[in-house]
């Protein structure tokens, strides 16, 4: 049981002291909310001062990611261990990366084919601006973000893809000298442009609270999905590049679908940071005033 | 002829009695400590497609308020609230206001009804923490629907659970809190 509070009475000071600790207390949520209004406004205001704490204290966290990953094993080890002739898990991670990495070869065949026939264009090989390891996440707020083990000085810069080898993660969002923010793509500021992977269906792959994908797609109309169509980054906007898978439909709605994200960050261990595709296209959709939703925050 | 002292009598849980005394890094630190490894908890390698874990520092910070009232001072939501901003991923600030805000509440509610039980301090807990969750989804900066409030009950029942056990742990630490550690002369 509590006991009584300390109040004051008819003591002058004590009296002055309380109403001295209601009007802190107050100061202090009017600033709150003053720096809630700020950070609305211009959600990169205070982002230096947020990276260096996670910067501080992303060591820590990376031991627990090891942690994780080493925990895991062992646990699949004993598991092997007991069911034999089930050492799976590892196969079964194998053959889902396989049977993705299909799809990515399938996507890249007909985007080849497009191509071709368009422009004779080619992309190169794309390489990666750093690796790290997926620290955490922010998993009791409303946002969805992540921390990596990786910052600006190993190259990272904000807006760059994240990518694990299942399909695309999400993009930097701050960076801190040996730490990045990731917006995940199932928060719901994110949207990605996605194509089908067999067709030229083009969508946008929003993301939901429930931490599904919501795919909308552009042309309306009888709704050409399918339950289990895989879809993939369609380039457009310049910022992923084209083909990294993204989702699978799950259940169809009247404008698009739900969708699965492929790449489940909770399984991820390493993650790599890719460049922006086309810079020069992304920083002329963001200077220009009628920007659309590739610079959405 | 005098009989001799139970030895017990010059100590109690906290330790001895005589020549002993509370040390005030401890009753001061422990406390402050909990509550700020309370916001650390994104760091932990628990990656959620969903809002899952309940506000570890919020609930901390209610717990010692509900065991000590006038441990923390009224304006500690201030310092509260912007670490765990640094890490929770909300906008900065709102921690701050929600925290405040949740203090003063808390003040206020001990005007009105000063001695309660355990079960009436777990009920304004929990609508303590149904009220942040709610705000907290609010201030987050994305669309709140429908769809989302069913999204934010896991996280809430998980919370209103959670509450109990912290409220235990915080006794626990209060304990060692108290511990005499200190020598005098």
């Amino acid at each position: 049981m509590a006991p009584p509070s300390n109040r004051s009475g008819s003591n002058r000071k004590a009296q002055l002291s309380v109403f001295t600790g209601y009007v802190l207390a107050s100061v202090g949520a009017l600033i709150g909310a003053a720096l809630l209004i700020i950070s609305l406004w211009q959600p990169q205001a205070i982002s230096g001062l947020r990276s260096m704490a996670v910067d501080a204290t992303s060591s820590a966290g990376e031991a627990g990611a090891s942690a994780r990953t080493g925990g895991r094993s062992f646990f699949e080890a004993i598991a092997g261990y007991y069911r034999a002739g089930s050492r799976n898990a590892e196969l079964q991670n194998e053959n889902e990366v396989a049977r993705v990495k299909l799809v990515e070869a399938q996507a890249i065949e007909q985007e080849n084919k497009r191509l071709k026939a368009a422009l004779g264009l080619r992309d190169g090989e794309v390489k990666p601006v750093a690796l790290g390891r997926l620290i955490g996440s922010t998993s009791s707020s409303a946002r969805r973000f992540a921390y990596i083990s990786a910052g600006s000085s190993e190259g990272v810069g904000r807006e760059m893809p994240v990518v694990s080898p299942m399909g695309l993660v999400g993009r930097i969002f701050e960076t801190g000298s040996h730490s990045a923010r990731v917006l995940l793509l199932t928060d719901s500021e994110s949207m990605v442009p996605v194509r089908r992977s067999t067709d030229d269906v083009v969508a946008f792959a929003e993301g939901r609270p429930d931490g599904s994908l919501r795919i909308r797609l552009i042309n309306l109309g009888i709704n050409p999905l399918k339950k289990g169509d895989v879809f993939v980054t369609s380039g457009a906007g310049g910022l992923f590049r084209p083909n990294i898978p993204v989702a699978v439909v799950e259940e169809l709605t009247k404008d698009g679908a739900v969708a699965r994200l492929l790449s489940n960050p909770a399984a991820t261990d390493y993650v790599s940071v890719e460049p922006v595709w086309q810079r020069d296209a992304v920083e002329m959709l963001s200077s220009s005033p009628s920007a659309p939703a590739t610079e959405s925050e | 002829m005098i009989d001799p002292i139970n030895p017990r009598s010059r100590q109690d849980a906290f330790g001895s009695k005589i020549n002993r005394d509370h040390s005030p890094a401890l009753v001061y630190g422990v406390p402050w400590i909990s509550i700020l490894l309370g916001s650390l908890t994104p760091l932990l390698p628990i990656i959620a497609p969903a809002p899952l874990l309940p506000p570890i520092a919020f609930v901390f910070m209610v717990a010692w308020r509900q065991l000590r009232p006038g441990l923390l001072p009224l304006w500690a939501g201030l310092p509260f609230g912007a670490f765990d901003d640094l890490f929770s991923g909300q906008p900065f600030g709102s921690g701050i206001l929600l925290f405040s805000l949740a203090l003063i509440g808390l003040d206020l509610l001990d005007l009105r009804f000063p001695w309660r039980g355990f079960w009436q301090d777990w009920f304004i807990a929990s609508g303590l923490l149904a009220a942040y969750i709610l705000l907290a989804a609010v201030f987050s900066g994305s669309q709140v629907g429908g769809e989302h409030l069913v999204t934010l009950m896991p996280q809430f029942l998980l919370s209103l659970f959670s509450y109990p056990i912290i409220a235990r742990m915080v006794s626990q630490l209060d304990r060692f809190r108290l511990f005499r550690v200190r020598r005098l002369g």
